[in-house]
């Protein structure tokens, strides 16, 4: 039986078609900025695990993000280390940051998971600011030793669709596993999973940690792109810019926070060349998002799809 | 380390940790008292702080520091601060109280996103300095140190709010409805209480305590933009220390947050604020909740 | 041959700061056996249920399953063991579809909750829908189980606490607010299907009817304590019970025995 839908095969392929005919248009600009998307949209994909799925908010998503991005940069750079080895274990590092913050905060209600969350965030952002001899302090980490194969704009665009086209493929493939599934049902109704014989704690740990490995992907290569890591990136308003990608997209859907991300980024760098009040932009965006279209873009569009059906 | 030998300099510290965690509860008095009741995580609280310390400035610079201007000031900003939080309070986040956890707090994000921006088209993007007010900028003779004025001046008023609020809260009548409010908020409406006001009212004073504070600490911080990003997270160490909607767990969270950070800056300098989130772990591994919080329903 | 005993409690005992929910109950559950808990309201029938299901900690006592002491354990480690309960307030996955609720339960009930890499779309589709079918919501799989009617969604809560395949089965007042249509529907099936799984049945009922219709023991709770444990005729005859229910001077007939 087929069971991943023929429409969702089609839509991929065709994505994935146009992102690798990018390059062609002969934009530097268009590949840069494709680049950039990519890399958040995994991030708000690998958050939405844990907002969307799990049901779970946490405001320090972005220290995952960071973490990736410092390991890969600094094994590459003061290290020398090839990336073969590097990149795998900034995500691995990642993950196992996500593993023992989630430990600590998976036993805890919704506020104080929150809370204790973006403490952690920020515990990581302190650390990262105040270990200048490896991090490099609020200088950031500059001058990234990126590999020659990727060194160029255009490689290194094929080389992100590569990665996050298969990380994504595979963020889709365990949110619609057995394990999604009862991700879900933890986050719908927590007791009753229990007692169907549910473990709901290691379960939504089990989710912490994988959200926060994707993380630890889209920042390691956030950081050979920027061939620079800043300390700003693991800032609690990091985490909630992404979350507000995840949030105009639609939580609850797989495919929301990826086209939040798309939307908000791009908007981002247009109004930055106009003004550089983009915050109070954003806060606005926010609210009326939050007022409005309190189930993101898909929820609008499957909100106009059921209308058109009725009248038709 | 050896410092830690000078009798004269932990006296200092010791001095600075008062002060410093003094003006921290007074900030964070209120989150916890907006956390208690409302159950919103309020990230504009740092904004708000922000904000006071900028309407003391205003304050104080028109007057070209006359006397009593700061205290002016100190007053501008509480009822500036109430008015705001009216606005947002009334008119937006009244309406969310109904949602899902994560509308609200990015909602008071977005207001944090605002208020910030409106802050740096109002005053710009330069540090200002407000400076202390008017005879207290003196030091006071305590025989073998001399210690600042201003910050005994502000331990004293940090010790009057602690007071001021344990008293409102166990001898009046509203504090008695903001007592049950943090315990059980559903049989405050079964009373026949007027839940939305007490909710308005909450958020006014823990907002104005919010202004009120950061008018406070103008004279000792560098007032630009940014200090509310840190401020908010300070407080949000001090809340989880002493654990949610508890007026002494923020007394002593404040205090705690004091001392480690003026001692932490002797003992590991620069590290001192990683040494706040790793004392606010130690505690939470032992008591889950904070110092003295409740334990919230069944999260299995 | 006697039936061995899988389910007991030994003087359970659970207070609510000062008020006494539980005293010192001790009841027993025979393989086999049909056993109905009934009591007024506020008896403490429910605070039983959930002693024994491990949400919540007894004070003192214990609770043995299969002979071994489960007191203490948590509860989806209770469900593994073969314990399985369905609730009184309808407590399902409301903004699910009728299919996904019974399907997570099998899916955990297989220990595949942790399996990243199998889609989700094709696991235990056949056995969810047999289950679906046997409390008789097959054609209704694929709607959201929020928007079923109230009777249809108490079918639901039966077939999720059936699909963890347990030994035991706890039900807590299972045609609470149906129809007496729904009611009678309701309980034959419980009777089919605990006769066709051979399970053994412990569950708490305010319609009589139903209790006589498939109970063949039945204990009575008062003010969190045991008062009576026998079978279905001797309790009515039983004058502790009587007083209780009927009060000193009623003298009127059965109700609705079956």
């Amino acid at each position: 039986m087929q069971a991943i839908p023929k429409r969702l095969l089609l839509g991929s392929a065709l994505v994935l078609l146009l992102l690798a005919l990018v390059p062609t248009l002969g934009s530097k600009y268009l590949v840069d900025l494709s680049t950039e998307i990519m890399i958040y949209v995994l991030f708000a994909l690998s958050l939405n695990v844990l907002v969307g799925y799990s049901g779970n908010i946490t405001f320090g998503h972005a220290a995952y993000f960071a973490i990736g991005g410092y390991t890969c940069a600094i094994l590459l750079t003061t290290y020398g280390w090839p990336l073969i080895i590097s990149f795998p274990a900034a995500v691995l590092l990642a993950g196992c940051a996500a593993a023992f913050v989630g430990y600590f905060c998976i036993k805890l209600t919704d506020i104080y998971f929150a809370m204790l969350t973006l403490a952690f965030g920020m515990l990581i952002w302190a650390i990262a600011f105040k270990w200048r001899p490896v991090t490099g302090g609020d200088d950031g980490f500059v001058g990234v030793d990126v590999p020659a194969f990727i060194g160029d704009r255009f490689s290194f665009f094929y080389f992100t669709l590569v990665v996050v086209g298969l990380s994504v493929a595979l963020l889709w493939l365990i949110c619609h596993s057995a394990f999604g599934r009862t991700l879900v049902a933890v986050r719908e109704n927590r007791m009753r999973a229990g007692f169907v014989g549910v473990n709901t704690m290691r379960l939504r740990h089990a989710a912490f940690i994988v959200a926060g490995t994707f993380a630890g992907i889209a920042g390691a290569l956030f950081g050979m792109y920027n061939h620079g890591v800043y300390v700003e990136s693991a800032f609690w308003t990091e985490s909630g810019q992404v979350l507000i990608m995840a949030l105009l997209g639609g939580l609850y859907s797989f495919f929301g926070p990826a086209l939040g991300a798309a939307v908000l980024y791009t908007l981002q760098v247009g109004i930055n060349q106009y003004t550089e009040y983009w915050p109070i932009v954003l806060g606005v965006i926010l609210l009326a998002i939050l007022m409005f279209l309190p189930d993101g873009l898909i929820g609008l569009a499957q909100k106009i799809r059921t209308q058109f059906i009725r009248k038709a | 380390m050896s410092m830690l030998a000078n009798p004269t300099f932990v006296f200092y510290q010791f001095m600075n940790s008062i002060s410093l965690g003094m003006n921290m509860f007074i900030i964070a008095a209120g989150l916890s008292l907006i956390l208690g009741v409302l159950r919103v995580i309020n990230f504009a609280h740092g904004a708000f702080f922000m904000f006071g310390a900028y309407v003391c400035l205003s304050v104080v610079t028109y007057l070209n520091e006359a006397a009593g201007s700061f205290w002016l000031g100190v007053v501008a900003a509480a009822v500036v601060l109430a008015a705001m939080a009216l606005v947002v309070e009334r008119g937006f986040l009244h309406y969310l109280y109904e949602r899902e956890h994560l509308t609200q707090l990015l909602f008071t994000f977005a207001v944090v996103l605002i208020i910030g921006d409106l802050a740096k088209m109002i005053w710009g993007v330069d540090m200002y300095n407000v400076p202390y007010p008017y005879g207290l900028d003196g030091a006071v003779d305590f025989g073998f140190a001399l210690y600042p004025i201003y910050p005994l001046v502000l331990s004293g008023i940090g010790v009057a709010v602690a007071v001021g609020m344990w008293l409102a809260l166990s001898k009046t009548r509203w504090g008695r409805i903001i007592r049950a409010a943090t315990q059980d908020r559903e049989m405050l409406a079964a009373l026949g209480m007027n839940v939305p006001m007490v909710y308005t009212g909450v958020f006014v004073i823990g907002s104005a305590l919010a202004g009120i504070g950061g008018a406070l600490a103008a004279p000792r911080v560098a007032v630009s933009p940014g200090m509310d990003a840190t401020i908010i997270i300070e407080c949000f160490i001090i809340v989880i220390i002493g654990g949610l909607g508890s007026l002494w767990g923020s007394f002593l969270g404040a205090l705690a947050f004091g001392f480690v950070t003026m001692f932490g800056t002797v003992i590991f300098p620069d590290w001192e604020l990683v040494l706040a989130y790793v004392m606010m772990l130690g505690i939470l591994l032992w008591r889950p909740w904070g110092l003295f919080g409740q334990p919230e329903e069944d999260s299995h | 041959m006697a039936a061995e005993i899988v389910l007991e409690t030994k003087d359970a005992f659970k207070s609510f700061e000062g008020f006494v929910a539980i005293r010192d109950v001790s009841i027993d559950l025979k393989e086999g056996e049909k056993h109905a808990i009934i009591g007024p309201n506020g008896a403490g029938k429910t605070t039983l249920f959930n002693l024994i299901t491990g949400h919540l900690k007894m004070d003192h006592g214990s609770v043995h399953f299969g002979g071994h002491d489960i007191t203490g354990t948590e509860p989806h480690q209770v469900v593994k063991l073969g314990l399985a309960r369905s609730f009184q307030r309808i407590n399902i996955y409301p903004r699910m579809t009728v299919f996904e609720n019974v399907q997570v339960a099998l899916i955990a009930r297989d220990g595949r909750s942790f399996h990243m890499f199998s889609l989700g779309y094709n696991l235990n589709r056949d056995e969810t829908g047999e289950l679906l079918q046997l409390v008789g919501l097959h054609d209704t799989a694929d709607e959201i189980a929020g928007e079923l009617a109230y009777g249809k969604q108490k079918q639901l809560e039966l077939a999720i606490s059936l699909a963890s395949q347990p030994r035991v089965l706890l039900l807590d007042e299972p045609t609470a607010g149906m129809s007496p249509a729904e009611t009678v529907q309701a309980m034959e099936l419980i009777k089919q299907i605990t006769e066709a799984r051979g399970l053994t049945l412990l569950f708490t009922e305010h319609d009589m009817g139903v209790v006589f219709g498939i109970a063949d023991r039945i204990s009575v709770l008062h003010h969190g304590e045991l008062i009576f444990s026998g079978p279905p005729d001797h309790v009515r005859e039983d004058p502790e019970v009587r007083r209780v229910y009927l009060g000193e001077d009623y003298k009127a007939e059965d109700h609705g025995a079956a």
